[in-house]
């Protein structure tokens, strides 16, 4: 295990120092500080293009399979620093889980698509077992039960999503994060993923991007507000930048920052 | 004002008719040589066909005995093909796979997609001209000189180029969504190729491979330098370090003999290859349609 001499408070799981993400020689987000308390659910709200997306992907080192994509500064996880060049990226995305934007299965039945994860990180336990009781934390045991051997395919959206979640709470991971997890889904089926959310945080840290603001007030414990604006050295692009990040009562009920106010409102995003 | 109604003396609409008939003139012509190629070979080897053909050796030409047979020619164009397969097929993968997976993008991979092109474009006469340099006529394997495992060698790199192509297309065919998938729950990158990647991707590249081999099969010219021709059977392992017949080498001699009868079995052996070479190339079509539908799942 590799520990770095910095000190973070017990119950802060994941913490941004001074963060800084390009893409080649583009910045798409600069200077984050940012810690994420244990047990919490926090959101990450905010305009397109102001590297919400970007920032969550940097979490468990997604970033490293997109071409040119760079990052200064350091992001602490259970004391090391993830991007200290001896971390092995596949560990980091073991105890860090992702759920993506799209549903996206494998081409596999619904058993395989738990069992998958789980066999190749050298689970030796009860499959069945693992499998039933992540379909029944990501809520979808009830409706696939008399189905696991039928392709995932065969699943609608909001439950193929479900899958996914289940999929990756199958690993065990500590964190999990959500990549706008409702945005190919229907009313419905939004719903019971926030349900689901809100049994998996008994367990489990999860962060999430999204670009719905209701759903950002239902669910999270935190919010984390980014922007982007224009910066002087800049080349005239803008540069997403954290602009609050508080408990989501105070965020929307008495955000400190003007534009914080203007977002929530809908002026503008 | 002018009517709305067609006017054929309209000199627009006389070009019009006069380029769509030309065209479909053309395509006609260019359709003509297969559907004559292909009755003709049916009907002047078909006739041919017997028990006898696909059990006995080819006779030597000389007597106005019977021909033969073309069993050991038809072997080895099996076994010479699957030599060739062997050699292609992982090599020409493990490359598609590294330029598909792997690389990203800088120079060496594109220097690699370059060379893959010209090695497509390569006459097939100088893979044999090549293989017999570096194998044959150095009595490289075990002293042995022409040998089916030359003529093996030689088809092997006509094949690669298509392989490659394939692996490398076929898995750029699959969502980048799906290695993101498997990726996220902490698969390393051989294990998301092996379980994920390249299953999905399985079935254009088994297009690709089959492809290849139908073009290995019918190749004439490499094999003349490399595996030349036997008229005797294929008895047993040793028989790959000797000349090996194949139908397309027996095409070639026989049906510039004098005599009738090997004559007749060129065209038996030209009905075989090319009965074979069609259902190869339907059987890909299939596959692939196969590959179409799956994806819409």
């Amino acid at each position: 295990m590799i520990k770095t001499n910095k000190k973070t408070p017990k119950n802060i799981i994941l913490s941004l120092e001074n963060v800084s993400i390009s893409y080649g020689t583009f910045e798409a987000v600069r200077n984050v500080f940012c810690n994420f308390k244990k047990g919490n659910i926090t959101s990450l709200i905010g305009p397109s293009g102001c590297g919400k997306s970007t920032v969550l992907r940097s979490l468990n080192r997604m970033n490293d399979l997109i071409p040119n994509c760079s990052l200064k500064g350091t992001i602490l996880f259970d004391g090391t620093n993830i991007y200290d060049k001896r971390v092995d990226p596949v560990e980091v995305r073991r105890r860090i889980g992702m759920v993506f934007q799209q549903p996206n299965p494998f081409p596999k039945s619904i058993y395989e698509n738990i069992a998958f994860g789980a066999r190749i990180n050298g689970f030796t336990g009860d499959m069945d077992e693992l499998v039933e009781s992540s379909l029944r934390k990501a809520a979808l045991w009830d409706e696939c039960k008399d189905k696991l051997k039928d392709s995932g395919y065969s699943l609608s959206g909001g439950q193929q999503q479900r899958l996914c979640i289940a999929r990756t709470i199958a690993i065990e991971p500590e964190i999990i994060l959500m990549d706008e997890p409702c945005s190919a889904l229907d009313p419905i089926s939004t719903l019971k993923i926030e349900e689901t959310m809100h049994e998996l945080k008994k367990n489990y840290t999860i962060i999430i991007v999204t670009h719905n603001m209701q759903q950002a007030l239902r669910v999270s414990d935190m919010t984390a507000f980014f922007n982007a604006i224009e910066y002087e050295d800049g080349d005239g692009g803008k540069v997403g930048y954290l602009a609050e990040f508080n408990s989501t009562k105070k965020i929307f009920n008495s955000p400190k920052e003007k534009t914080t106010q203007e977002y929530i409102s809908g002026k503008f995003g | 004002m002018n009517s709305l109604y067609y006017q054929k003396r309209l000199s627009r609409n006389i070009g019009d008719k006069f380029f769509t008939s030309l065209s479909v003139i053309c395509a006609l012509i260019a359709i003509l040589p297969l559907i004559f190629l292909v009755t003709y070979i049916l009907y002047k080897g078909g006739s041919q066909i017997t028990p006898e053909l696909f059990s006995l050796e080819p006779n030597p030409p000389g007597d106005d005995l019977d021909a033969g047979g073309i069993n050991p020619a038809l072997i080895g164009t099996l076994i010479i093909t699957s030599i060739a397969s062997i050699i292609a097929i992982p090599v020409g993968v493990g490359g598609g796979i590294y330029l598909a997976e792997y690389s990203k993008g800088g120079a060496f991979s594109r220097f690699i997609r370059f060379g893959v092109n010209v090695l497509a474009g390569v006459p097939s006469i100088i893979a044999g001209v090549f293989i017999y340099a570096l194998i044959v006529s150095t009595r490289i394997l075990f002293g042995s000189m022409y040998s089916g495992l030359a003529g093996g060698m030689a088809l092997s790199i006509l094949m690669l180029p298509t392989v490659i192509k394939t692996t490398d297309e076929g898995l750029k065919l699959v969502p980048n969504e799906l290695r993101y998938a498997s990726l996220g729950v902490g698969a390393s990158m051989y294990t998301t190729i092996l379980k994920v990647t390249l299953p999905s991707a399985f079935r254009s590249i088994a297009t690709g491979v089959v492809l290849g081999i139908a073009r290995a099969a019918g190749e004439t010219a490499p094999l003349i330098f490399t595996a030349l021709f036997s008229y005797y059977y294929i008895t047993g392992f040793g028989d790959l370090f000797y000349e090996m017949g194949s139908l397309a080498v027996l095409i070639y001699n026989f049906a510039l003999e004098p005599y009738d009868a090997q004559n007749k079995l060129a065209w038996a052996a030209s009905f075989i290859l090319v009965l074979s070479i069609l259902s190869v190339n339907i059987f890909s079509r299939i596959l692939a349609a196969f590959t179409e539908k799956t994806k819409r799942v």
